[in-house]
């Protein structure tokens, strides 16, 4: 079966229980390609966040079918999850999250330590180069409360690619960088989508950034418009 | 799984809240110390009573009970075999306290491989005069090379010398006896036997024991001396005490020489049974303490390691987002409980064993066991073996709930909340 789906999505939905029963998504329907760019536009509060979680795999309380690489991902246990996470998805979060014990570098370093693929040595160069691409190559050895806002979004950035993931999704991944370097970023994942066939599913405010990528899928009350 | 990286990342949690996690180990390093240097010590008291017992009890004596014969005449007739038979005014048969044929029974002993050393003895009871007071007492005649060996008998004498009961007609009286009969060394001391013989015997030296009632009425004097005042011949032995290299087959040799030898037999375990009963009491207390201790030390990490998880509900948030399970969150966790227990209970053997070595300098004097100086300290290896077992159990156990709680911790929640 030749097939170029790399993200596909069957009748999501997903409620809120608490303060009141609430349909955050509604029968979603979504079909994504290797090698696309996308942006996700809409207002505030209709569900971009939501409905990133449950394609990242965290959230697993919904109803719908979801399929990465052709494979149903619903259902799967909390470890084949994590497994999954791991080698196929890099996320870049809303908020940056990173951990305070450890270095920038090895922040970057850690999902491929524990994906095991290469040596440490390895992982530390292709850290380093990931970190140079993103303009922080002299920020590497800070701790990361020694980071600027922007500086730890790109040591977030950074970690999301360190295992050379078929998806990456990032929720606002250049809403703490100024114009400068949000170019940069979204120069690094156009040349991901281009040269190494990754696709790139990201939420913006940023309609410049919007703009520029190859479709934008714009969500209202918790359905998909456009 | 990755056990490099889960312990890697655990030790950087721990050196994050450096402070706490000491606080923890210090916790199980204390109880652990005061376990081991409370087992140390409760066995060594142990053992040294043991001592005290093991010094005047052979491991297994052969003697002579006075009791009615076991076959009754009325037994051995056929008419009455299947009959139930009432017997009254049975008496003891009397077959005399000497033991039967003792010089062979002796010379076979000596020759066993599993025995020591036998020391044969003669117990009579006897009065010892002193103006018109006659005092109750026990004159024991003994085998002074052999019983000395075995008994060390010469470690309690507080004048003169063991040897000097090779003399003729010489004793070795308890200090309890001398003092109330104003003897000492040279002095004659006169005797009555039970049978009303005369005896003047020559004290060449003084016991102690410690123990009043045995002082008071305990002597020594050889074989040959014992058996004169009897009137009895050489052959004439009331006790052989036969010490064992292994002590713990006591029991059984017991039985086969009561069975070979056609004597009584007893083994040391069954004649001091409440000794064993104090040793097993003291025992228990020193584990009941040293679970305690290691109880609240438990808590003491089970809440550390609570609050840790959500001071770094973030970072586990993180780590699963990344791709790590739930499992290895939790084994995150339990590595960081394995550590402090590791860490904290190896110093709480260091400092279990410097506490000991501090009682041992304490010095302790007691009158019935001259070679004892200080405190007595069992430095079995078990004790510390058992002690870290259980630092880490407990730790484990500490740590398995939180570690539990951190594995079920959900990212999104976490992700979403800030
Ligand atoms: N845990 C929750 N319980 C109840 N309602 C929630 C919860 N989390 C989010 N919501 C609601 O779900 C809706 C969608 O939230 P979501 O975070 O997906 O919005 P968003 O599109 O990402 O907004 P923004 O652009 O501001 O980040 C909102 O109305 C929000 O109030
Ligand atoms: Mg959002």
């Amino acid at each position: 079966m030749e097939n170029n789906t790399i993200l596909e999505t069957i009748g999501l939905s997903k409620y809120f229980y608490d303060p009141v029963k609430f349909q955050v998504l509604k029968e979603i329907d979504l079909k994504i390609n290797h090698g696309e760019f996308i942006s996700v536009v809409g207002k505030s509060g209709c569900g971009k966040s939501t409905l990133l979680y449950l394609l990242s795999t965290m959230d697993t309380d919904y109803e719908g079918k979801i399929l990465i690489d052709n494979q149903l991902v619903t259902g799967k246990t909390d470890k084949e999850l994590a497994i999954i996470r791991n080698e196929k998805i890099g996320f870049v979060f809303q908020f940056h999250y990173l951990l305070a014990e450890y270095s920038a570098l090895k922040n970057v370093m850690l999902p491929g330590m524990k994906l095991g693929k290469y040596s440490n040595e390895e992982l530390e160069h292709r850290a380093m180069e990931h970190l140079k691409t993103l303009d922080m190559g002299d920020q590497a050895l800070k701790m990361t409360n020694q980071l600027s806002g922007g500086q730890k979004q790109r040591v977030a950035i950074a970690r999301a690619l360190i295992n050379d993931p078929v998806l990456i999704m990032g929720d606002e991944p250049t809403g703490n960088l100024d114009k400068k370097n949000s170019d940069l970023v979204f120069d690094i994942f156009n040349k991901l989508t281009q040269e190494e066939n990754q696709t790139l599913l990201v939420v913006t405010h940023d309609n410049d950034f919007a703009e520029r990528t190859n479709r934008i899928i714009t969500m209202e009350d918790g359905k998909i418009i456009s | 799984m990755n056990t490099k990286l889960i312990l890697n990342i655990a030790l950087h949690l721990l050196r994050a809240r450096l402070k706490q996690t000491i606080v923890a180990a210090v916790g199980v390093t204390f109880s652990i110390a005061m376990f081991i240097a409370l087992v140390g010590f409760m066995n060594g008291l142990n053992g040294l009573l043991d001592g005290l017992m093991m010094n005047r009890t052979p491991h297994v004596l052969l003697y002579n009970e006075i009791k009615p014969s076991e076959n009754q005449p009325i037994f051995l007739s056929k008419e009455f075999k299947d009959k139930t038979n009432f017997l009254g005014s049975i008496k003891p048969k009397n077959i005399g306290l000497s033991i039967y044929n003792s010089k062979t029974i002796i010379a076979v002993l000596k020759k066993d491989s599993r025995v020591i050393d036998v020391a044969p003895k003669v117990t009579l009871p006897v009065f010892f005069n002193t103006g018109t007071i006659e005092i109750s007492g026990i004159i024991n005649g003994i085998d002074v090379l052999s019983e000395d060996k075995l008994f060390k008998i010469s470690d309690n004498i507080i004048e003169g010398k063991v040897a000097d009961l090779l003399q003729n007609n010489s004793i070795i009286i308890g200090k309890g006896l001398s003092d109330k009969m104003l003897l000492t060394i040279g002095d004659i001391i006169k005797i009555t036997t039970a049978k009303g013989n005369l005896a003047s015997l020559k004290i060449v030296g003084i016991s102690e024991i410690g123990i009043a009632e045995i002082d008071n009425t305990m002597s020594y004097t050889s074989l040959n001396t014992a058996q004169k005042m009897l009137g009895e011949p050489t052959n004439y032995i009331t006790d052989i005490q036969v010490n064992l290299y292994d002590i713990e087959s006591a029991l059984t040799v017991s039985k086969e020489f009561k069975d070979k030898f056609v004597v009584d037999a007893i083994d040391f375990k069954t004649a001091n049974s409440q000794f064993e009963t104090g040793s097993s009491v003291r025992s228990i207390i020193s584990y009941a303490v040293g679970f305690v201790l290691l109880t609240v030390a438990g808590f003491g990490i089970y809440n550390i390691l609570n609050m840790m998880i959500y001071e770094k509900m973030d970072s586990i948030a993180i780590l699963k987002a990344t791709g790590f399970s739930g499992n290895d969150v939790k084994w995150i966790f339990i590595s960081l409980s394995v550590i402090i227990g590791l860490a904290g209970g190896t110093l709480g053997l260091v400092f279990g064993y410097i506490f000991s070595s501090i009682i041992d300098l304490i010095p302790f004097k007691t009158a019935s066991l001259p070679t004892v100086t200080t405190y007595p300290i069992d430095y079995n290896p078990i004790y510390y073996v058992i002690g870290i077992v259980f630092a880490l159990f407990t730790t484990i156990i500490a740590g398995l709930f939180p570690a539990l709680k951190a594995s079920k911790v959900d990212p999104v929640s976490i992700i979403r909340g800030k």
